[in-house]
Formats: structure tokens, C-alpha cells, sequence
């Protein structure tokens, strides 16, 4: 059966590639959670956290300690398994978006070529944008299942914003896309890291839309709405208790690093390390220094997240409303003709 | 329209302009603000490892002193009782016996002195009444307990340590004030 007969490395080497990327993942959201406090401390000048261990480093496992010890509270009135399967959704979902980000070059190891990236697809950011649009589901089960108004009213929320805002976020990738000319995340890295310029500077005002739109599908802050506490009580995890709680939360620092790496990979160059020329060190130390050239590109990212969302105050819902559709579809769309024009200009 | 001060603003009215209504440089520039912050001196004291200094006229815990020799000065005279307008301190005299010269420095001194934590409001008239420097509030406060009782003081929480045996506790207790 020659059907049947498939490289039993490659799987083997896919999934290790899948259990570190998930591992790493959920350890640097553990300590995001950790770097969001200290952020936002350190913005309004206190010294944050600091009693767990040295500097504080073991608060991220108290706290989640904590969330497990927590009662497990299952509301009588909610639809049980949509319940459950709400946080577990919404994890899964974020967590998904890492199959396509390449986090470094290829690594030679045991006579094998590994690429570092889960899964080469032609169309990444196509997947991408379906896989970030489930995340919306996560929450939209989880507000509906509670069976509490407040919670119903914020997953409507999170829905209605999660669309306005993927409209602008797609036009600003298709303007990306014609510069590119490829959806496939792998190459547009590595056009990036050839030697040419990075996508920001072709697409300064893409790149402005898109970050924008990618607050907003994470939930941050200027435009946490669903999660509004002083109007909605936590809105759609209101109900949730112990770590479905715990979830949630991490899945949108999960969705903050995501969008963060797929903005590093597509605007910033991803893997590369500017003015440094990979070609000089054995192929598989440049490769560690991409992975940690894109680490470092996400955690400047995720501080951004962190720093704007301390300095500026919720938008009223229609301030978002008007925001998404007067103001950054148009922009999206004017950013489209541009690049377009641009293009044919240069033909 | 007359004023009623000079600080008085007319609100603006004028629509916003283009850049105004973009926000991104009004947010940019908070965002510098926020920034600025991070190299701010942190007014955050440490509590348990650092504490806040109080002030030379701070009145905390009353102490009874003793003297040089270390007795106590206290003779039970109620001057304190009187003048407390909470009244939280109750006392009972007794006459000192052959052989307490020692301990206590007048022929009379307080077998029980009881300060209420709870009634008291540290006003520090009690030091004030006292004719012979026996009670003082001193720069700690009363700190938290479980249960009610735990606030009436005795004269065992109360009482200085001797000058004579336990020196170290006795200058710490007796701090800057006295």
C-alpha cells in the first residue's frame, strides 16, 4: 500500500514541533499576565506585584493556583456543555493560529531539514483570518450558554465588534497581499528577511489599520466592550468560575501574542534580524537567532498592547461602531486604491 | 455675562478638526504621557519592611513608665481615669507592703490599670492629668486582634520594660518622645 506509506518522522517531528510551540506559548502567557500587571504598575508608578518570590516571579503560578482551587460552579439554569465547551473553544481557537507562523529558518538535525513552522500552507492568512473568526464563537457560546442577560448582551457585543472590525482588518491585509503577492505567511517572511525593506514601510497605514482591528478582535482594552466591567460585570465570563474562568483570560493574552506574532511576521520581518546577515553563522544557530529575534519582536508588540491599553480610556459603543465602519473601512479601502495605484504606476 | 472669577473658561464649541478627529496623535501623546511615568520615583512604601516615620507629636499606645531605678511611677491617684473623656481606663489602688520599695516608688500603685484600645481615642489627656509622668503615649499603634478582650490592655502590655534588667527593650520602648 503505497497510500498508506507517509513519513512517520515528519509526524513525529510535526508534533514535537506542536508540544513545544503549545508549551512555550502557555508559559510566556502565564508570564504575560505577570508583565500586565507590572505594566500597568509601573505606568502608575507602583512597584506591582513583588511578594511571590524574587521580584515577584512566582505570581503567575499562584494566581494560578488560585484559579484551580477555585469552586467549580456550574450555574443550574446554564446549557451545560455549551457552557463547558465556551473557555475550552475559545482557548483552542487561539491557541490554532500558531500553526502558521514560521518562527525561524529551517534547523538541520539527526540529517533532517525541519522547518520551524507547523504547518507551510499556501493560503496562511486566509486560515488565520478563519481561525481568528471562530475565537468570536468561544465567546459567543460562553455568553449565551450563562443564561444571564449581562453576559448575552457582551457576547453580542463581542460578535458585532469582532465583525465590523474584521472587514477593515481583511481590506488592510488585502492592500499586504498585493504588495506581496503571496498568502502564504512562510514566504512573505522570507521576501521580508532577503534583504528587502520590511511590509511596514511599503504599508505604514495598512499596518496602522490592521493593528488597530487586531486590538480590537483581542478584546484589549480601548476596545474591551465585551468584557466592560463598570456596565456588564465582566460581561460573557461572568458566570465562569475556577479555570474556565482561567480560560478566558489566558486565551485573550493567548490572542494578544498570536496577533502580535502574525503583525511581527507580516509587517516586521518576522524571523529577521535586521542589518545582521544570517548567512555568516551555521544555519541552525541562525536559526535559534530568528526564534529569538521574533520573541523579542512579540514581546515589544505585547508591551504596546500593555502601554496603550494604560493610557487610554473604553470607547462608547457607538464611538467603536463609528470607528469600525466611518472610519476604518474607508481607510482600508483608501489604503487598497493606493497600493493598487502605486503598483500600477511603477508597472 | 459678569463673571463671578477670573477663572472662568468659555467651553469650545468648534467641531473638532481632521487631526482631531484622527485621535492617533492625542493618543500618541498620552501615551508619551504614561511613558514618562515608567522613570517616575515610586511613593510606594513597603509596609512591613519599610515603614512611614510619624511625626514628633504622634500619640499611639500609652506606656506606664518607671523611673531611673526602675519602679514604677504610677501611684493609682485616677488623675488619668478622670481626665479620659472616653473613659477607657479603670485602675485599683493598693498600699505597697515592706520589701516593694523596689518595684513600686510611692506607698500607693495600681494592683490593676486597664486601658480599653477600643474606647480609647488617644486624645492624650490622660498624659496631660498625670502628675507624675507615669503614663505617656508613646509613637506605635494599637495593632490588630481577634477578639474584643484582646484590646483591654493590662498592665503587663502596658507597663515599660526595667530600665535596670532590659535596657535595650526599655530605650526602645521609651523612643525619641519621652
Amino acid at each position: 500500500m503505497t497510500l498508506l506509506s507517509f513519513d512517520w518522522a515528519l509526524v513525529i517531528e510535526k508534533l514535537i514541533l506542536i508540544v513545544i510551540i503549545v508549551l512555550t506559548t502557555l508559559l510566556i502567557t502565564l508570564y504575560t499576565t505577570f508583565g500586565e500587571r507590572k505594566v500597568a504598575a509601573i505606568l502608575q508608578d507602583r512597584p506591582g506585584p513583588n511578594r511571590a518570590g524574587p521580584f515577584g516571579l512566582l505570581q503567575p503560578l499562584a494566581d494560578g493556583l488560585k484559579l484551580i482551587m477555585k469552586e467549580e460552579i456550574i450555574p443550574t439554569s446554564a446549557s451545560k456543555w455549551l457552557f463547558i465547551l465556551g473557555p475550552g473553544l475559545a482557548m483552542t481557537a487561539s491557541l490554532m493560529t500558531s500553526a502558521v507562523i514560521p518562527w525561524g529558518t529551517d534547523v538541520h538535525l539527526f540529517g533532517r531539514t525541519i522547518a520551524l513552522q507547523v504547518a507551510d500552507i499556501n493560503i496562511g492568512i486566509l486560515y488565520i483570518f478563519a481561525v481568528v473568526s471562530m475565537g468570536v464563537y468561544g465567546i459567543m457560546i460562553g455568553g449565551w450558554a450563562s443564561n444571564n442577560k449581562f453576559s448575552l448582551m457582551s457576547a453580542l457585543r463581542a460578535a458585532s465588534q469582532a465583525i465590523s472590525y474584521e472587514i477593515a482588518m481583511g481590506l488592510a491585509l488585502i492592500a499586504l497581499l498585493m504588495t506581496t503577492g503571496s498568502l502564504s505567511l512562510k514566504t512573505i517572511v522570507a521576501d521580508q528577511a532577503a534583504g528587502n525593506w520590511w511590509n511596514v514601510v511599503y504599508q505604514p497605514l495598512g499596518f496602522i489599520i490592521f493593528f488597530i482591528c487586531a486590538m480590537a478582535e483581542c478584546n484589549r482594552t480601548p476596545f474591551d466592550l465585551p468584557e466592560a466591567e463598570n456596565e456588564l460585570n465582566f460581561g460573557y465570563h461572568q458566570e465562569y468560575s475556577s479555570m474556565k474562568l482561567g480560560f478566558y483570560l489566558f486565551a485573550e493574552y493567548v490572542n494578544m501574542i498570536m496577533s502580535s506574532a502574525i503583525m511581527a511576521s507580516m509587517y516586521f520581518g518576522g524571523y529577521d534580524l535586521p542589518f545582521f546577515d544570517e548567512t555568516t553563522v551555521a544555519p541552525n544557530i541562525a536559526a535559534m537567532i530568528g526564534v529569538g529575534t521574533l520573541l523579542i519582536k512579540i514581546v515589544l508588540f505585547v508591551f504596546l498592547f500593555m502601554w496603550i491599553r494604560w493610557t487610554i480610556p473604553r470607547f462608547r459603543y457607538d464611538q467603536l461602531m463609528n470607528l469600525g465602519w466611518k472610519t476604518m473601512i474607508p481607510l482600508a479601502l483608501f489604503n487598497m486604491l493606493l497600493t493598487g495605484a502605486l503598483i500600477l504606476a511603477k508597472l | 455675562m459678569q463673571t463671578l472669577t477670573n477663572k472662568a473658561l468659555a467651553v469650545q464649541r468648534q467641531p473638532m478638526t481632521f487631526w482631531e478627529r484622527l485621535y492617533l496623535i492625542n493618543i500618541i501623546k498620552g501615551m508619551m504621557i504614561t511613558f514618562s511615568h515608567m522613570f517616575k520615583k515610586q511613593p510606594t512604601i513597603r509596609y512591613p519592611e519599610q515603614k512611614r516615620e510619624f511625626s514628633p507629636v504622634f500619640r499611639g499606645l500609652h506606656v506606664l513608665n518607671r523611673d531611673e531605678e526602675g519602679r514604677e511611677r504610677c501611684t493609682a491617684c485616677g488623675l488619668c481615669a478622670v481626665a479620659c473623656p472616653a473613659e477607657a481606663i479603670t485602675m485599683e489602688a493598693a498600699e505597697r507592703m515592706e520589701g516593694e520599695e523596689n518595684i513600686y516608688r510611692e506607698e500607693k500603685y495600681a494592683a490593676k490599670y486597664e486601658i480599653n484600645m477600643l474606647r480609647c481615642i488617644f486624645c492624650g489627656l490622660c498624659e496631660e492629668a498625670c502628675p507624675k509622668d507615669a503614663i505617656y503615649l508613646s509613637e506605635t499603634f494599637a495593632p490588630a486582634n481577634y477578639t474584643r478582650k484582646g484590646f483591654i490592655y493590662d498592665k503587663n502590655d502596658l507597663l515599660i520594660p526595667n530600665p535596670l534588667t532590659n535596657a535595650a527593650d526599655y530605650a526602645k520602648a521609651k523612643g525619641v518622645q519621652a
